[in-house]
């Protein structure tokens, strides 16, 4: 169960995204995409979920190229949180959660199997105790757990994250990677979009770093967080170590002399 | 109240809305006359009939369209206007009257509505990309445009009299329409209601902004060529028939919010619903004002609805505040 991209390009008015990323996303694994800003992350995750068509190169799901697959067996597969936790309408938390089954909605109203689902995901999320309330009047970390709620209730394989923690305070920030990890140890592939580098060091399994548009490094956290890639894609100064229990932290010093 | 209770409500005030414009006039024409073989009965069957279905048909076209219109660009300030079809179906009208192809049988509704068409396929042209910015903005160039040229139109009338006929006409109005007038547009509206009536599922998933759409499964370029062709068909004939009756499509989906919530698919109905009722009471109230000649529904409307509309907008923002 892989989502793969072969040699992906991609560019706005001729000015490149992308070029030629070749990469590997295992189910199971939570793989975080990082870069500074206009790396193209968002490209690449885009790309992904099917909703952007490179111009040149594939990417695929198990073998399938994701942009010929039908778009309600393509949603069906892969959820994506967007970037900006956009909400349009002062509709209920339940009713915005219920928007994940559209891919599985056939005829009018929702189906046993909707409604189990919808449960579901706002239990694992623990959104029930204000399923009713307009999502306009969430506070910023309830309205991310009711959108992540959304995404689950499609039950993709793939959950596809494009910043999933700004504007979070660090609590809900570790709320939602925990919900993401999760998702990752229950079987599911899920790949997020972070700007985090303490919590990639600490929540990924797996990491692609893009660099101006291009591969800089994949592979785990040892391979790919190095001070000398976080100097010449970040360009900052930044120590890894072992805390007292043993796990992997990142103090970021400065940014690197020039 | 529960929705089922509501729309069953919606349905019943309908109902009554459009008896009462049956009845509704200078001569009050009571069901025991509908089929009576006397001036009555002529005044039912070649006036009152025809208007109240249109008043139904229009509407209906407008609270729906509305309805639509909101829910696809996520903006509660858009009505049917937005697309230029209606001001493109007026400047066709116009163009009827003033070469006098309006004389000829359905000529000013075939010029309307090809001049509705053309909107369409322009907008369509222009928005091929699928996004929301270029949509707005060819709406926006087609209503201007058409404005203008009917603007141009009525200052070369050869006459005061050409002039106010099309001044008269574009106010809006349902007076004097016959039942072939009906059939004539009934086709077209249907179709577009049918369209429109199938974006429900589409807007739902607007309201997680286009990419959360498109990631669902929609596709927005789909939709975009549904809602274009439903609102120019339904909207084109609706002006084609009775001329420009505004602020319905407008106050009518922000009326239903507040009964039904703010999901874009639960209020395209009871929108519908809403519009008929709207136009068919204040198309009845306006035949009953005292006077000469009739206040045109286009300007009963807005003199009506403005107000109304202000007053509701000050009850929901102290409500929410």
């Amino acid at each position: 169960m892989t989502l793969t991209v072969r040699n992906l390009c991609f560019a706005y008015a001729h000015q490149p995204i992308l070029e030629g990323i070749d990469a590997t996303f295992d189910a199971g694994k939570f793989t975080v995409i990082l870069g500074p800003n206009g790396a193209g992350k968002s490209t690449l995750l885009a790309s992904l979920a099917g909703i952007l068509k490179p111009q040149t190169g594939t990417a695929s799901l198990h073998g399938t190229d994701i942009t010929r697959m039908p778009p309600t067996a393509r949603a069906r597969q892969i959820g994506l949180l967007p970037q900006g936790a956009e909400t349009h309408w002062a509709i209920s938390s339940e009713a915005l959660v219920a928007l994940g089954r559209i891919p599985h909605m056939r005829g009018a109203g929702t189906s046993a199997d909707d409604r189990r689902a919808i449960s579901a995901a706002m239990s694992a999320t623990a959104t029930e105790g204000f399923a009713h309330r307009p999502v306009t009047l969430l506070s910023g970390g309830e309205r991310a757990r009711v959108l992540l709620a959304r995404v689950l209730a499609g039950e993709p394989e793939w959950i596809l994250a494009d910043e999933p923690l700004a504007n979070l305070d660090p609590g809900f920030q570790l709320d939602i990677l925990h919900l993401l990890r999760q998702q990752a140890e229950a079987g599911k592939g899920v790949i997020a979009v972070l700007h985090d580098l303490q919590y990639a060091v600490r929540f990924a399994d797996h990491l692609v770093l893009l660099h101006q548009g291009r591969l800089f490094a994949q592979g785990g956290v040892d391979d790919v967080i190095t001070p000398a890639n976080l100097a010449d894609v970040y360009g900052i100064d930044a120590n890894l170590f072992k805390d007292e229990e043993g796990a992997v932290q990142l103090f970021i010093k400065g940014k690197v002399r020039p | 109240m529960n929705k089922r209770a509501l729309t069953a409500l919606l349905l019943l005030l309908t109902l009554a809305a459009f008896l009462l414009s049956l009845m509704a006039g200078k001569v009050w024409i009571w069901p025991n006359s509908w089929a009576a073989d006397n001036a009555d009965g002529w005044i039912f069957l070649e006036l009152r009939l025809p208007r109240a279905v249109l008043g139904l048909c229009i509407g209906a076209v407008l609270g729906l369209s509305g309805a639509v219109l909101q829910g696809y660009l996520r903006n509660p300030l858009a009505d049917p206007t937005v697309l230029g079809v209606s001001a493109s179906a007026a400047l066709g009208g116009v163009g009827a009257i003033y070469t006098g192809l309006n004389l000829l049988p359905f000529g000013l509704f075939t010029c309307a509505m090809l001049s509705a068409g053309l909107s369409i396929l322009l907008l369509l042209a222009i928005s091929r990309s699928g996004g929301v910015m270029g949509f707005i903005l060819g709406g926006m160039v087609l209503s201007t445009l058409a404005g203008a040229l009917t603007a141009f139109i009525i200052s070369i009338a050869p006459n005061p009299f050409a002039a106010s006929e099309i001044i008269n006409w574009l106010m809006g109005a349902l007076t004097d329409r016959l039942m072939a007038d009906v059939w004539t547009a009934l086709p077209f509206m249907a179709l577009g209601v049918a369209l429109l009536l199938s974006t429900g599922r589409a807007l739902d998933a607007l309201t997680l902004g286009e990419n959360g759409a498109k990631s669902l499964g929609i596709n927005l370029f789909r939709l975009q060529w549904i809602i274009v062709l439903g609102v120019g068909l339904a909207v084109g004939a609706s002006v084609a028939v009775s001329g420009v009756v505004g602020f319905v499509g407008l106050i009518v989906p922000h009326l239903i919010r507040a009964l039904y919530g703010e999901q874009p698919s639960q209020i395209l109905l009871p929108s519908a619903l809403g519009g008929a009722i709207l136009t068919l009471t204040a198309d009845s109230l306006v035949r009953l004002v005292p006077g000469p000649s009739e206040v045109r529904l286009g300007i009963a409307m807005a003199v009506l609805g403005a107000p109304f509309f202000l007053l509701l907008l000050l009850r929901y923002r102290k409500g929410t505040a």
